[in-house]
């Protein structure tokens, strides 16, 4: 039988300062699922997002990619492995334009180098037009194909969602990280970008989810895992993790 | 009329070649917001180059223009490399310094060039022998010359390529989503790194050909002669938005107008009292005007997109 696990998360600590922003985290998440994460503000969620994307380096502990040890590892090492993200505040490059933002995305999958970026011979030009096909799809796959040639800044604020799940997918991840993709959406927004990460998880890309939308993530998630002050507090399906007394108090405070 | 006409020819003329220059400062500034004061110094380094490379070829017999054609292919190059060493050795340590270290480390590194120049092709100044056919063609009462056909035409095509590769090319989107969002840009991959060496010696490449249209222009090289002409390219650039390359373009040719025409007017303005000596002036000038009243430029966004 296949390993089934995709990422493993093993005993990682971060802290800034006096700060402890994750203590011995440890998660494990499987091929296909959709892994949610949760927890207050401060958790610790955004620096575990950060440690796997390479942008922080782990205090200790290790994570692995498909049994690869990636920890400590440069954020570009991360996007050909096969892990992408999204970003709480979007980050964007507002001045470029939808499908130029997505492009941008493909070039941890480009074969010819940057000089070949200049020099443009037949087979980097057959896969130049190929990366803007391929772009183009995404857009439709996201459903904004039509403002593909609009600045990401004019794109409203759903649709600049979509476009950075658009510019993650991409990369060709086999893990999505998402950081909080509902948040500022209305009902019909949240319930569309529910649809559209289904749809990505049946097309075979495991999803970690930070979210605050709790009927979203109860809805959507097939485990989670609740962070607190930097510790994992709880974690499971998610009726196990709702009725947890641990997670409740964090949630509402303990007397 | 004539002497407007003429003003205006020599002002796109000296305005090309601002611009060509004004386009380093723009292209390094918008990736890394550095403004790189050695730039004008590798300029410097480009005419100097040509220069060694026309003197050795001139007793070879060879036609002239394939003289300065040679000296511009060895200038490039080289001013290339000057300008990967530059990054790679005085500003990329510096990378998450304070802003003001890369800053003041340019400054440093334009009087390292300044000196080391000194050093090899001393402090006299060099002709530029006379080898591009010297005749003018008249045009509406005002005259150009072969050279500065040459300078306009050689730095609208360079501009015209520049433009095609920041737009269409994988290695322009690099560039531009790097500038933008460098920290995001390598989460899809692109290496920052690269992107910020092949930008500086872009910009060194065009350096060197400015350089190589100066010392043709004016018959001359000398070893500090980058300072000033940095500083007026700066000055475009930041009239025109720094960081942004129509800017750059826009910027050096208003800038070239301004001043030939403040050189060919001032003196009758002022009753002879100031000649055309003060050409300098007008350029410092705009920069102060384009400071109070504009400080992002002409083509700027006026509110900072750097958080």
């Amino acid at each position: 039988m296949p390993d089934a696990r995709l990422l493993e998360i093993e005993n990682v600590s971060k802290h800034f300062g006096g700060i402890l922003a994750l203590t011995d985290v440890s998660l494990s998440i499987e091929k296909g699922e959709i892994y949610a994460l949760i927890g207050p503000n401060g958790a610790g969620k955004t620096t575990l997002f950060n440690v796997i994307t390479g942008i922080y380096k782990p205090d200790s502990g290790s994570f692995r990619m498909e049994g690869i040890d990636l920890s400590g590892k440069k954020p570009s090492m991360m996007a050909k492995s096969g892990i992408a993200r999204t970003f709480q505040n979007i980050r964007l490059f507002s001045n470029m334009t939808a499908l130029e933002n997505v492009m941008t995305g493909r070039h941890c999958r480009s074969k010819s180098g940057i000089i070949g970026a200049i020099f443009r011979n037949g087979n980097n030009r057959t896969e130049e037009i190929e990366t803007e096909e391929k772009a183009m799809h995404l857009l439709d796959y996201v459903g904004i194909r039509k403002h593909a040639d609009m600045l990401a800044k004019n794109l409203s604020y759903g649709d600049q969602r979509r476009l950075e799940i658009a510019r993650a997918l991409a990369t060709e991840p086999k893990l999505l990280a998402l950081d909080e993709p509902a948040a500022g959406m209305n009902h019909s927004e949240t319930d569309s970008l529910k649809g559209l990460l289904e749809r990505i998880r049946s097309d075979g890309i495991t999803i970690l989810l930070i979210e605050h939308d709790m009927k979203l993530v109860m809805n959507l998630c097939d485990r989670l895992a609740v962070l607190d002050f930097g510790k994992k507090i709880a974690e499971g399906k998610p009726g196990d993790v709702s009725s947890n007394p641990l997670v409740i108090e964090a949630y509402l405070g303990g007397s | 009329m004539e002497i407007f006409l003429q003003q205006l020819v020599n002002g796109i003329v000296l305005g090309s070649i601002y611009s060509l220059v004004a386009l380093g400062y723009t292209l390094v500034y918008g990736i890394m917001g550095l403004i790189n004061f050695a730039h004008g110094d590798v300029v410097m380094i480009g005419a100097m180059v040509t220069l060694t490379v026309i003197r050795l070829l001139s007793g070879s017999g060879l036609p002239g223009p394939l003289v300065v054609l040679c000296g511009l292919g060895a200038a490039i190059p080289f001013c290339m490399m000057t300008g990967y060493l530059m990054e790679r050795i005085a500003y990329r340590p510096l990378r998450n310094a304070p802003r003001l270290a890369p800053l003041i480390t340019a400054i440093g590194v334009s009087i390292l060039l300044q000196n080391v120049a000194m050093l090899i092709w001393g402090r006299e100044y060099l002709s530029f022998p006379q080898l591009l056919p010297a005749h003018a063609f008249p045009f509406l009462g005002a005259s150009i010359s072969f050279i500065q056909i040459l300078i306009v035409a050689g730095s609208g095509i360079m501009m015209a390529c520049l433009s095609i590769l920041i737009r269409k090319t994988r290695l322009g989107n690099a560039m531009r989503a790097a500038s933008q969002n460098a920290e995001v840009a390598t989460l899809m991959g692109v290496e920052v790194n690269s992107v910020i060496s092949i930008t500086f010696m872009l910009g060194s490449a065009l350096a060197a050909v400015a350089g190589m249209m100066v010392s043709a222009y004016y018959g001359i090289a000398h070893y500090d002669m980058g300072f000033l002409l940095g500083l007026k390219a700066f000055t475009a650039a930041v009239l025109g938005g720094i960081g942004n390359m129509e800017g750059a373009m826009l910027g050096g040719l208003l800038l070239g107008i301004i001043e030939s025409m403040g050189a060919g007017y001032l003196g009758t303005l002022t009753n002879g009292a100031m000649g055309s000596n003060y050409q300098d002036v007008f350029a410092f000038f705009v920069l102060i005007l384009v400071l109070i009243f504009r400080p992002s430029g002409l083509l700027g966004e006026r509110v900072g997109e750097r958080p």
